[in-house]
């Protein structure tokens, strides 16, 4: 047999039906559903009396409308009645369809693509669809992984599948040993700055090399959960001893007999020693330094040290525009180093950044500081219940209060910014979230884009600084 | 869906690169649960001067008279000539909803994000992709010519000019038929049922624990 890459085997495990022009019909194995791209979903099943195909591949949450302060009030805390109405919403289709839901106030609700992975309910060789760009953080657990529009969303509750064409391989290699400070988020965003927001377009990307090898679980899912940010629908790591590690006991892993069957299966989800890809971009993971995004796209990322490019430097005539736009929109003058940039909000959060690991890492960084005079409001908001559970058990909480920090309830938050936490227009925030666009954590809001422990440190010193320099204090 | 065969329509540039769907359609209008009624929302920050809000009427809002779509030459558009990477990021399906909805039914980019093509099709809105070079004397000829306008016609897979000067694009057969015809998606998948069936009485065997 011709050697495949994993993206070959996932796409081939799964294909139901090829027409003459290529397109394949591609069966999901399980979809996310949140409130946001649901609604018009459910209200086509119902106009044309459907139903789900397959209930128990399905898992529902509110996650994008939650408000981040208390849920004791459930549903009814929310304030704005239009985000109520849409998780109100979600909540009646779950229970019309029978469609398993943590809702508000479950302690395992949180972020789709946190709860996930959490729950084992992604698990290796799986499609995964949900509708929410960000689903490509699944791949990071040798899954196809991708997000779909709300008209995908009924078609896969219709019919358990979707109409694709096949997307080229790239392949990401980042080989050698990280520097102290430097995590996922950085590789991301290196990888984006080099290749661009549309240089993935087209392609699915599997990130490999020893650097990758070294990254958690958690790691992973930061790196595959920006692949979108490169263009590419879905991102992915290999099956190793750490994924298997990872899913060992989960509420919806396979247990006994079908466990052994499933990790041998999941042994062999790994690209083939000789298989080819259409594109390779390498990186050496020790030149990685800390990075910080200037502008208004996930591209526009320097490292730490750097300083607020010049648009006459840019490359072509349509990149000078969109980086003096930019930088009117930032509210940032060329030639400043990234490093004087002030800043007045910390979001720590988002389904990047909010995983045990990332609150850990900020914690460090936190530990026997405060947050600087100029910061109006450091949040941290973890991802789901269970994550923010697990860290009120290791203390990271008091670290994060002491500091001056708000620690929050799960949810998207600030990532978006369609609940409350939101930035005023003109003020800058350090975030560790996925998106620097226009508007984005509110109207007129600027948002640099950092790691865990960046941000944590621009609260603390009231600027960017590099991480590096205090990462030998960090312990 | 609405079917898509040809059109001649008036052309609106909106000269920028990287589009995302943020600013097409802003967050705070995805709490709807209607798939109608984005179209007074479209580019909401970019187009209107003060901040907009569901439920806000949108008629005496202040208009931003430097957004090129808020132009008089350019009122009734139907066709969006904008710059590469168009419609990246979040994959909401507000975004072809609200600018079907503005009254677009065809879009000229050299590159789209692949989420936002996708989802165009669903919703009879046709991004179309012409080389860089044609889609820059595209905007020359637009900026120049008031009421410049472009025939599209699906069948034969042309943008015409009034010089009649004519521009072949690429688009998926399958895709193609089912825009031409307005098809819907989901009824044409479930006369696979029994292909999907199968599938998963093959797949039980091979992978059990999908199926527990």
């Amino acid at each position: 047999m011709q050697p495949r890459t994993l993206y070959d085997k996932l796409w081939d495990a799964h294909v139901v039906q090829v027409e003459a022009d290529g397109t394949a019909l591609l069966y999901i194995d399980r979809q996310l559903v949140h409130e946001v791209t649901s609604p018009q979903a459910f209200e086509g099943l119902k106009i044309n009396g459907r139903k789900p195909w397959r209930l128990n591949t399905l898992l529902a949450t509110p996650d994008h409308n939650v408000p981040t302060t208390s849920r004791v009030a459930g549903n009814a805390g929310i304030v704005d009645p239009v985000s109520r109405t849409q998780v109100e919403t979600l909540d009646a289709n779950c229970a019309d369809f029978g469609i398993t839901e943590f809702k508000i106030n479950d302690p395992r609700q949180g972020i789709v693509h946190v709860i996930g992975p959490e729950q084992g309910f992604t698990q290796p060789g799986m499609t995964l669809v949900c509708g929410d760009s960000h689903t490509s953080t699944h791949g990071a657990f040798a899954a196809l992984a991708f997000g779909i529009g709300t008209s995908e969303v009924e078609h896969v509750l219709a019919s358990q599948c979707l109409w694709m064409k096949k997307a080229k391989a790239m392949q990401v290699r980042v080989d050698g040993d990280l520097k102290p400070g430097i995590t996922a988020k950085d590789i991301a965003l290196a990888v984006i700055g080099r290749i661009g927001t549309a240089g993935g377009t087209g392609y699915a990307i599997e990130f490999a090399g020893s650097a990758i090898r070294g990254l958690t679980m958690e790691g992973r899912m930061t790196l595959c959960n920006m692949a979108i940010e490169a263009g590419a629908r879905a991102g992915m790591v290999a099956v190793d001893e750490r994924t298997i590690d990872y899913l060992r006991g989960r509420p919806y892993a396979p247990q006994g007999a079908l466990w052994d069957q499933a990790v041998a299966y999941w042994r062999s989800l790994v690209s083939d020693a000789d298989a080819g890809f259409d594109a390779v971009v390498e990186f050496d993971a020790a030149a990685i330094q800390p990075q910080v995004t200037w502008g208004t796209s996930p591209e526009m990322v320097l490292p730490i040290d750097a300083r607020v490019p010049d648009p006459l430097d840019a490359p072509n005539l349509v990149k000078q525009a969109d980086w003096e736009r930019a930088l009117m929109y930032m509210g940032l003058s060329a030639n400043t180093p990234i490093s004087e940039i002030q800043v007045d909000k910390v979001f720590i959060g988002s389904c990047t950044n909010s995983r045990i690991e990332d609150l850990r890492e900020a914690a460090a960084v936190a530990k026997g500081r405060s947050i600087a005079s100029n910061i109006r409001l450091a949040l941290v908001v973890p991802g789901s219940g269970l994550v923010k559970q697990q860290a009120e058990a290791e203390g990271l909480d008091r670290i994060f209060r002491d500091a001056g920090f708000e620690w929050r309830e799960p949810g998207c938050s600030m990532c978006l910014a369609m609940n409350a936490d939101r930035l005023e227009p003109g003020e800058r925030c350090a975030s560790t979230s996925n998106r620097n666009f226009e508007g984005r954590q509110g109207q007129g809001g600027r948002t640099h884009l950092v790691s865990p422990a960046m941000a944590a440190a621009a609260a603390v010193f009231g600027h960017f600084v590099d991480i590096r320099n205090i990462a030998n204090e960090v312990k | 869906m609405k079917p898509f065969t040809r059109i001649e329509g008036l052309v609106a540039p909106l000269d920028r690169a990287n589009v995302d769907t943020d600013a097409i359609i802003p967050k705070q209008f995805l709490k709807s649960i209607k798939r109608t009624g984005f179209g007074p929302n479209a580019f909401d920050e970019w187009r209107y001067l003060d901040q907009g809000e569901p439920g806000k009427s949108n008629h005496d809002r202040p208009l931003n008279p430097d957004f090129a779509l808020n132009q008089a030459r350019y009122q009734g558009a139907s066709i969006l000539l904008t710059r590469e990477n168009f419609g990246c990021g979040s994959s909401r399906e507000h975004a072809p909803w609200a600018l079907e909805d503005y009254g677009f039914r065809a879009i000229i980019a050299p590159s789209y994000a692949d989420i936002f093509y996708n989802n165009c099709f669903k919703n009879g809105l046709l991004p179309i992709v012409l080389p860089a070079d044609v889609v820059e004397r595209l905007f020359q000829a637009t900026f120049a010519v008031e009421g410049y306008a472009l025939r599209v016609d699906l069948a034969a897979q042309t943008v015409t000019a009034p010089t009649d000067e004519t521009w072949h694009f690429d688009v998926d057969p399958e895709r193609k038929h089912r825009l031409l015809n307005g098809l819907d998606d989901i009824s044409l998948t479930l006369q696979y049922t029994d292909k999907i069936q199968a599938y998963e009485a093959r797949r039980k065997l091979e992978a059990p624990w999908l199926f527990v």
